[in-house]
């Protein structure tokens, strides 16, 4: 329903705002050079003032960015901005040295062993039970899918305590699969949800063709419902994706140290905060390189999945 | 609810009445035979996503529930008593108080800003490159934007770029260096005063030299441009003209005489100087160059004092401390705008997509101005995007967790305690209280349900 880009809705085109301010000054008359200039400079101050906003924005992350590329020495003695005017002195130490930290590389593969499965296992799990909510026959059906969109409104925290004690029974305590169930199943109401509305706008006529052609639930399910749903569980993809990513409370908890992603082994780090900004400062880049390039790659999905997933 | 039943089919989809067991079908018939396969495949779809949402999703919700009303190790009951609990352990009340803060402030910011900046893009061309700007912090994860803000908020002005910014506009308005250790040489010459600021006890006229002579201040200090104050101090002074150095009286390896300039002796640069009157009022204000000098010129004839006012000897301005207990809260929910606003503006951005240009355009031509057809027009019929913005806003907030938990230093995380953090430090990070941890997530999911129920509804209309 929104996107960032020019294809979409959202996208404000010149075409209308110009038309308006163009009509605006009709109520005193004739548009005159007065009026003109005021509008040109009320522009130009729209202008600055958005400016400044993105430059305020963007500075945050870019103060982070050039930090990683100093000395620890520089950090601790001068802030960031003072490499501005020597950018000779910036290095990459920073980059290599923590890719030859082991502790934050296997966290980094922790994190992608965690974030593929649970999104993979969701969208799997989530349109199979889509598919039934929206076209298949049992009684109870609209009962049980209430139920499931109730949980929905299910905090997390509410989860922890009871399912960490679950997997300690069952020694899934402090390990990535654990990790992964405990995301799969908090983020399938909301999956379950999302593909059950978008799935049921499938014409009824193309589903009951292809029944009457005598195909399978499953080659129905497979040839016609996923195709057709691609763009939904793009994304569902991306949103869960992006969640579990940048998870920390979840696998706070749940992961050991042998099995800890990124986020949390970075956040152990932020206890000596600033004699840390060497590792932490490249380490955060490293664990946002990943969503941001998801984020680019699939800008309308994203921002679709992330409006979408903003009921959770 | 049922999708789309267009037309009534006797065929293989029947509507959800007819397939129920009501039906007068004779056993074994092919129908329900039919009926029973189907009902296998539905439960084969369905029987993953009911497997894990039972186990861990139903399931924890009756345990915590009832996990809550037992006591810290879970083995005696105790009704209602780590509710009231809640309201009587200090940690918790301020966790709660914190999280009502946050949904008070927060959520209306956010709806407020992201209105701002989604009527304001309409008016540039470039508006798709700026909610890109703005959106972009949505995909970082909260350690990273946790990250990003310590070093924002960092209290040295030297390293944290806030600081750095309002210590540059203090000094703007604060003229003079500051050198806190500074003292005079000799206290024949310049007397300190009640307020901390020196005077010079033998009055001056124009024409007139006055040499100070500061002792204490160690090199680090110095300015690097300090030059030597001998050849200023020589210089005679003009008629109208009262002039001299402040200096330090020290010859670094020894050798100087006190109270004499001498020639290794350098001049203190950006010392706020005061010429004053009789009666005690500063009628000229100067600072000293980087060799130390001073003057006043145009000094109407009279007796002056020279005074160096207290704030050359007071500490430098060091910024305000963002981290600390009182400013905290407000620290980490400035933190939380730079990932949220994002999302508001492109959702209220769309909102204001969808309005009827026509009606606007008939509005401006009926001489509307802007701000009637805003209250008016694209108020109103934006409302329930807003709505939607704030119960989201409301929702998250009331969530929030890691954020606080990374932002936070060690020693101020009880000052900037949320209610879900709270749950976490009772249940696992060393509270080890899992009733009272059970009954603050149930408290969490009755505060969020409301909120929950209004927006999934939303969602359903949207998607009908």
């Amino acid at each position: 329903m929104t996107a960032l880009s020019p294809t979409a809705p959202s996208k404000p085109s010149p075409e209308p705002s110009s038309k308006a301010s163009s009509k605006a000054p009709s109520r005193a008359g004739r548009p005159g050079p007065v009026a003109w200039l005021m509008r040109q400079l009320s522009r130009g101050v729209v202008q600055l003032i958005l400016a400044v906003v993105g430059l305020l924005w963007l500075a945050p992350a870019f103060g982070l960015f050039v930090s990683s590329l100093r000395p620890d020495q520089d950090n601790a003695s001068s802030g960031w901005w003072t490499a501005l005017t020597n950018p000779g002195d910036l290095t990459f130490d920073n980059y290599s040295a923590l890719l030859d930290n082991s502790g934050i590389i296997d966290s980094f593969w922790n994190t992608v062993l965690i974030s593929v499965p649970a999104t993979v296992t969701v969208v799997v799990v989530a349109s199979l039970a889509g598919y039934a909510f929206a076209w298949l026959e049992f009684p109870g059906r609209d009962w049980i899918f209430l139920a499931v969109v109730g949980m929905l409104v299910v905090p997390i925290q509410v989860g922890l305590l009871p399912v960490a004690k679950m997997f300690g029974a069952v020694g899934l305590f402090g390990t990535i699969p654990g990790v992964i169930l405990f995301h799969v199943a908090y983020g399938l109401p909301f999956a379950v949800f999302l593909l059950r509305n978008y799935f049921a706008e499938i014409p009824k006529e193309m589903l009951e063709a292809a029944r009457t052609e005598g195909c399978s639930e499953l080659r129905i399910f497979t040839s016609l419902v996923l195709p057709l749903g691609r763009p939904a569980i793009a994304s569902l993809a991306i949103f869960q994706f992006l969640w579990v990513w940048n998870d920390m409370l979840v696998a706070l908890i749940f992961a050991d140290s042998q099995s800890q992603p990124l986020t949390v082994a970075l956040q152990s780090e932020m206890r000596q905060f600033g004699s840390n900004i060497g590792v932490l400062a490249p380490g955060a880049f490293l664990s946002l390189i990943v969503p941001v390039t998801v984020f680019f790659a699939f800008q309308r999905h994203f921002v679709q999945g992330v409006m979408a997933g903003s009921v959770k | 609810m049922p999708a789309t039943p267009v037309k009534a089919p006797a065929g293989p989809a029947p509507l959800p009445g007819r397939a129920g067991p009501g039906t007068t079908e004779p056993k074994d018939s092919p129908r329900r035979r039919a009926d029973r396969r189907r009902r296998l495949v539905a439960l084969l779809f369905l029987l993953p996503a009911l497997l894990l949402l039972g186990a861990l999703v139903a399931y924890p919700i009756l345990f915590t529930v009832g996990r809550s009303l037992f006591d810290a190790s879970g083995t005696r009951f105790v009704g209602a008593e780590n509710y009231t609990a809640m309201f009587d352990d200090p940690a918790t009340l301020k966790a709660i108080r914190n999280t009502a803060i946050w949904v008070l402030v927060a959520p209306a910011l956010l709806t407020g800003l992201g209105l701002v900046l989604a009527v304001l893009t309409e008016k540039i061309r470039w508006a798709t490159a700026f909610k890109l700007v703005l959106f972009v912090p949505m995909a970082i994860s909260f350690l990273a934007t946790g990250i990003i803000f310590r070093v924002v908020y960092e209290q040295d002005p030297d390293r944290g770029v806030l600081n750095a910014v309002a210590v540059g506009v203090h000094d703007a308005f604060d003229e003079g260096a500051h050198y806190p250790t500074a003292r005079p040489k000799d206290s024949t010459v310049l007397a300190k005063g009640k307020d901390g600021s020196y005077t010079t006890k033998e009055k001056a006229s124009p024409g007139n030299t006055v040499n100070l002579g500061l002792v204490g201040v160690p090199p680090k200090d110095l300015p690097k441009d300090a030059g030597p104050a001998r050849k200023a101090a020589d210089a005679t002074a003009h008629g109208d003209e009262l002039r001299g150095v402040v200096w330090v009286d020290f010859t670094l390896g020894g050798g100087g005489k006190p109270g004499q300039v001498d020639p290794k002796e350098k001049g203190l640069p950006q010392v706020a100087i005061e010429a004053v009157d009789a009666k005690g009022k500063a009628v000229a204000k100067t600072t000293t160059a980087s060799d130390g000098s001073y003057h006043f010129s145009k000094l109407s004839p009279g007796d002056y004092s020279i005074r160096l006012p207290a704030r050359t000897f007071a500490e430098p301005y060091t910024g305000v401390e963002w981290l600390g207990p009182t400013l905290i809260t407000p620290a980490i929910i400035g933190a939380y705008m730079w990932i949220w606003t994002g999302f508001a503006m492109v959702l209220i951005a769309a909102g204001l997509a969808a309005m009827p240009r026509d009606v606007l355009e008939a509005a401006r031509i009926d001489g509307a101005s802007e701000w009637q057809i805003f209250r008016k027009i694209t108020a109103p019929l934006l409302a329930p995007v807003l709505g939607v913005v704030f119960v989201t806003m409301v929702i998250n907030v009331m969530k929030v967790f890691d954020l606080v938990y990374v932002i936070a230093p060690g020693p101020v995380q009880e000052d900037a305690n949320v209610l879900a953090l709270q749950m976490w430090l009772v249940s696992f990070g060393g509270g080890n209280n899992q009733g009272l941890g059970s009954a603050l997530g149930v408290l969490l999911l009755l505060l969020v349900v409301p909120a929950m129920i209004f927006n999934i509804r939303r969602f359903r209309r949207s998607q009908s």
